[in-house]
């Protein structure tokens, strides 16, 4: 048949008796754009650590040939010269140096140990180029954004004339246009025969690049299938990732809308540094009791800046508006006034602004109201654990135990655990930002359910989304927000993801 | 109890028991060099009654400092400056009694006063002006030095008073007589502590199993109080064949009590942990990290007063060059303790028994009569090998 590139066969890899990989097997035709799909800890991510040689050949079972050959890595380096790049989802990027300097990082343009500038310079040029980056090549990289910076990873990994391009999650940090920058890119390079696999949670995003789809679950491939097959819908693609069908990705709810909670009046805030730039201008909107409402907006749009300067002033400089609950004006000036009035904000960046990950699970459920299980100042450690206890219970936090350390939890449980410690200060509102990022299917779902249940219990949620379904999935009302205005106010049964893009991409008058 | 409660309780045990084997292996490192001191070394010199109450007076200060540095580290910071510190607040002292002719008390209670205002003053520049504190303290190392000299102008204070000097180099009087030779109170204070210690864990372990939580499985948790108990009882038998308990040891006592208490058990406690694992997501939970960064350095300052009072008695004369080096032997028992460099790990009992393994190591090599350069080579090069440990263990842990 067709020409492979790449043929892993029935690897098996264990940790310390727990199998995180068992027999996957992988066919990567030459010339493809490869995706790869599965709930996070499905085994994505080991799988990828054993073919560049993180995990080092006889530290796992199973065949890997390349080019068909046999091959057995036992470093990076031996796969990066076999012509296999992988660019992770954090950067690797150093960011007071140049881009040009950061290409050659490792694989210095030189002679004798002396740097040739002029070779370096001009060949990151030509690399930029075909990259489709517009940038001085001497720009330090700490100038550039998220999007720029993947780029360069990528003419990075151009420069050490790759054959397999491996991105994991790539898109998981841009914007539409940068995401789709990006993607054009993959396409244009396998249009110049380079091989590409693709790791990504986003489903439409995976199915509108990839050539070929594998589906990996509890250490397995279950599925594997050509775009150009029959049934290459989005449903089939969920339904092997979850291993059930999910007819309905959003949990049934009533709503009891009670009264107005919680309203926010002619809210501003400028830009932390660059204080002359206004980020959130005369903003105003409402929550009311056991209602959910969306907040829309692009990359950029203000959303997290409004949430963060309304929740203790954590973002932004010359702050100022009216925040009033149940009708009577709140301070929200420090962390502690914003707890102490009801107020919680969970982060969407969890890993920097939500947790301690060396701490246990408990110690993190507890840490944003330690009165609540302390007494003059002494912490009663065994109530602590009780606590966490019951919210391991109501939001199904999967560990044997909650004297564990938080990092090493799966996304979604981690993020389980930062609600816990949220709802543990019995806020009355609740400012949920991203909620479902970097989270696997099956936790979203569990997420929403949650969601859904606070609701009806009457608290009043704010919930700011990048994904149009999930807003309209959950909201009862959402608001969208251009650059840092509020530009309009929707029902549910009045939004469409037409709709809201269009009020999200109002521009100034 | 069903069988699924009962085999998740047993997960339980299983799990808490492979958290603490570090502690374990900590204190059974420091027996296995005490033993080969002992044993080896310098033939059952190391515990012979007079070395042994010397071990404990000579290394006061180390244990005393590490206790404030261990706050520090966990919070994220250094501190280089309470080896000065040490030598300027014991001329402080020395002076107090001397020159203006107050009494012991108010001369401590001065020494507190500095220890306090220079910790502020500090904690002032780390907390609110943000200079990184590596380099407010290098300052505060060479400007508590520089007034150490000034304030003693350039030589030393000597003839302090009986009382001050009993601090760091006196005992218990033996209020209770001696059966022979035994100091019979330090044989009772032994006793009270191995059967309090005993006690207190017997009722943490009714309170762990009465709300079937996670806990140690029986044998280790009787070894582990037979052990303890039994060493208690062990050392109270070697100071009574000398003079007695040491004034210093009880202040030990209690101040590692306490600070455990504090770190355990209190909210402030919890906040510098919660600041050292990470800074940006305490200030989200409503942690007022600026005052807690100054309280720490107000609190090592304090502590620094104590170990400068106690070093300046027992060596009965203030000095311009005392506790030099201070700051680096109090590092090293934190670090030797188990905390991480970044910040976030680290407990007093792991800083205490660094210090003792320093302890042993000083007192051990200079019996064994080891020229002091060559103590400093052998020091350095444990410092690195316990750490390096540490660090590879980790390492291996967190791959797994």
């Amino acid at each position: 048949m067709s020409d492979l590139i790449l043929k892993m066969t029935d690897i098996v890899k264990e940790f310390s008796g727990v199998r995180a990989l068992d027999g996957v097997s992988l066919d990567v035709r030459r010339g493809e754009v490869h995706g790869i799909c599965g709930e996070n800890g499905a085994g994505k991510s080991t799988l990828m650590k054993v073919l560049s040689g993180v995990y080092p050949h006889g530290h796992f079972e199973g065949r890997i040939e390349f080019d068909g050959e046999p091959v057995e890595f036992r470093s990076i380096n031996d796969s990066e010269h076999t012509g296999i790049v992988i660019i992770h989802q954090e950067l690797a990027l150093s960011p007071y140096l140049s881009i040009a300097e950061n290409i050659f990082l490792g694989n210095e343009r030189a002679s004798r140990g002396v740097i040739d500038w002029h070779e370096t310079n001009e060949r990151a040029q030509e690399l930029l180029k075909r990259v489709g980056l517009n940038e001085e090549v001497t720009t330090q990289v700490l100038h550039l954004g998220v999007g720029k910076q993947q780029l360069v990873e990528i003419a990075k990994a151009l420069s050490k004339d790759v054959k397999l391009l491996i991105l994991d999650e790539p898109t998981a940090a841009l914007n539409d246009d940068d995401s789709a920058h990006l993607l054009d890119l993959i396409r244009g390079l396998r249009d110049e025969g380079i091989t590409s696999i693709i790791i990504s949670h986003k489903l439409a995003e995976i199915r509108a690049v990839a050539d070929t789809i594998t589906v990996i679950r509890d250490g397995e491939t279950v599925d594997d299938f050509s775009m150009s097959d029959e049934d290459n819908s989005e449903s089939r693609l969920i339904r092997s990732m979850v291993g059930r069908p999910l007819d309905n990705l959003f949990p049934p709810r009533t709503p009891d809308i009670g009264d107005e909670v919680f309203r926010v009046e002619n809210w501003n805030a400028f830009h932390p540094v660059d204080t002359g730039r206004q980020v959130v201008k005369d903003a105003s909107f409402y929550v009311r009791a056991g209602e959910v409402v969306g907040f829309a907006g692009l990359m950029g749009a203000g959303r997290t800046e409004l949430a963060m300067s309304l929740f203790g002033r954590q973002y932004g400089a010359h702050v100022s508006g009216r925040v009033l609950k149940h009708g009577k004006e709140i301070s929200t000036r420090s962390v502690n006034d914003a707890i102490a009035n009801g107020v919680a904000y969970v982060t969407e960046d969890r890993k920097r602004y939500g947790l301690n990950l060396i701490a246990t699970i408990a110690a993190n459920i507890t840490g944003a109201n330690l009165r609540g299980v302390s007494n003059y100042g002494v912490i009663d450690l065994h109530d602590e654990i009780e606590v966490a206890e019951e919210y391991q219970r109501s939001l199904n936090i999967k560990t044997d135990s909650v004297s564990r350390v938080v990092g090493t939890l799966s996304g979604g449980n981690q993020q389980k655990v930062v609600l816990s410690k949220w709802l543990n200060t019995t806020p009355d509102v609740l400012i949920l930002d991203e909620p479902t990022r970097g989270v696997d299917v099956g936790a979203k779902y569990e997420i929403y359910g949650i969601i859904n249940k606070l609701a009806s219990q009457g608290k009043a949620i704010v919930v700011i989304s990048s994904e149009l379904p999930e807003l309209l999935g959950l909201s009862d009302r959402i608001y969208t927000i251009s650059e840092g205005r509020v530009t309009g106010d929707v029902l549910r049964k009045d939004a469409t993801q037409e709709r809201l893009m269009q009020l999200m991409t109002v521009g100034e008058n | 109890m069903s069988e699924s409660s009962t085999k998740k309780a047993a997960e339980r045990r299983k799990s808490s028991v492979g958290v603490s084997a570090r502690d374990y292996g900590l204190l059974s490192a420091l027996v296995v060099i005490v033993a080969l001191f002992q044993f080896w070394f310098t033939d059952g010199k190391l515990l012979l009654p007079a070395n042994f109450n010397n071990l404990i007076s000579q290394n006061a200060y180390v244990v005393i400092l590490a206790i404030g540095m261990v706050m520090v580290i966990i919070a994220g910071h250094i501190d280089l400056s309470v080896g000065s510190l040490v030598a300027m607040i014991g001329a402080v002292s020395a002076l107090a009694i001397s020159e203006w002719g107050q009494p012991v008390w108010v001369s401590i209670a001065v020494s507190l006063l500095v220890g306090a205002v220079v910790g502020a003053w500090q904690g002032f520049w780390v907390a609110f002006v943000r200079v990184p504190a590596f380099i407010v303290t290098l300052a505060g190392m060479l400007i508590y030095r520089g007034l150490a000299i000034v304030f003693l102008t350039g030589g030393t204070i000597g003839g302090l008073p009986q009382g001050y000097v009993a601090i760091g180099a006196g005992w218990i009087p033996d209020w209770l007589g001696s059966v022979n030779d035994l100091d019979v109170l330090t044989m009772l204070i032994g006793a009270a502590g191995a059967i309090g210690y005993a006690f207190s864990q017997l009722r943490a372990r009714s309170k762990l199993i009465s709300r079937d939580l996670p806990r140690e499985s029986m044998p280790l948790f009787v070894g582990k109080i037979v052990l303890i108990a039994g060493a208690m009882l062990f050392f109270a038998y070697l100071l009574a064949q000398h003079n007695g308990t040491p004034y210093v040891l009880i202040l030990l006592g209690v101040l590692v009590l306490a600070y455990s208490f504090v770190l355990n058990r209190t909210v402030f406690g919890r906040h510098i942990y919660a600041m050292g694992g990470n800074r940006f997501a305490a200030m989200m939970s409503g942690v007022k990290t600026k005052w807690v960064d100054f309280f720490i350095f107000v609190n090592i300052g304090v502590l620094a007063a104590i170990a400068a009072v106690v070093t300046t008695s027992r060596a009965g004369a203030a000095q311009s060059g005392a506790g030099n080096f201070y700051e680096l032997d109090a590092i090293a028992a934190v670090f030797i303790g188990g905390a991480a460099v970044q910040g976030g790990v680290g407990r007093v009992s792991g800083a205490v028994i660094g210090a003792l393994v320093m302890g042993v190591l000083n007192q051990g090599l200079s019996i064994m009569g080891i020229d002091s350069a060559w103590q400093q080579v052998i020091k350095g090069l444990v410092l690195l090998a316990a750490v390096a440990f540490d660090v590879v263990n980790r390492r291996r842990a967190g791959a797994a």
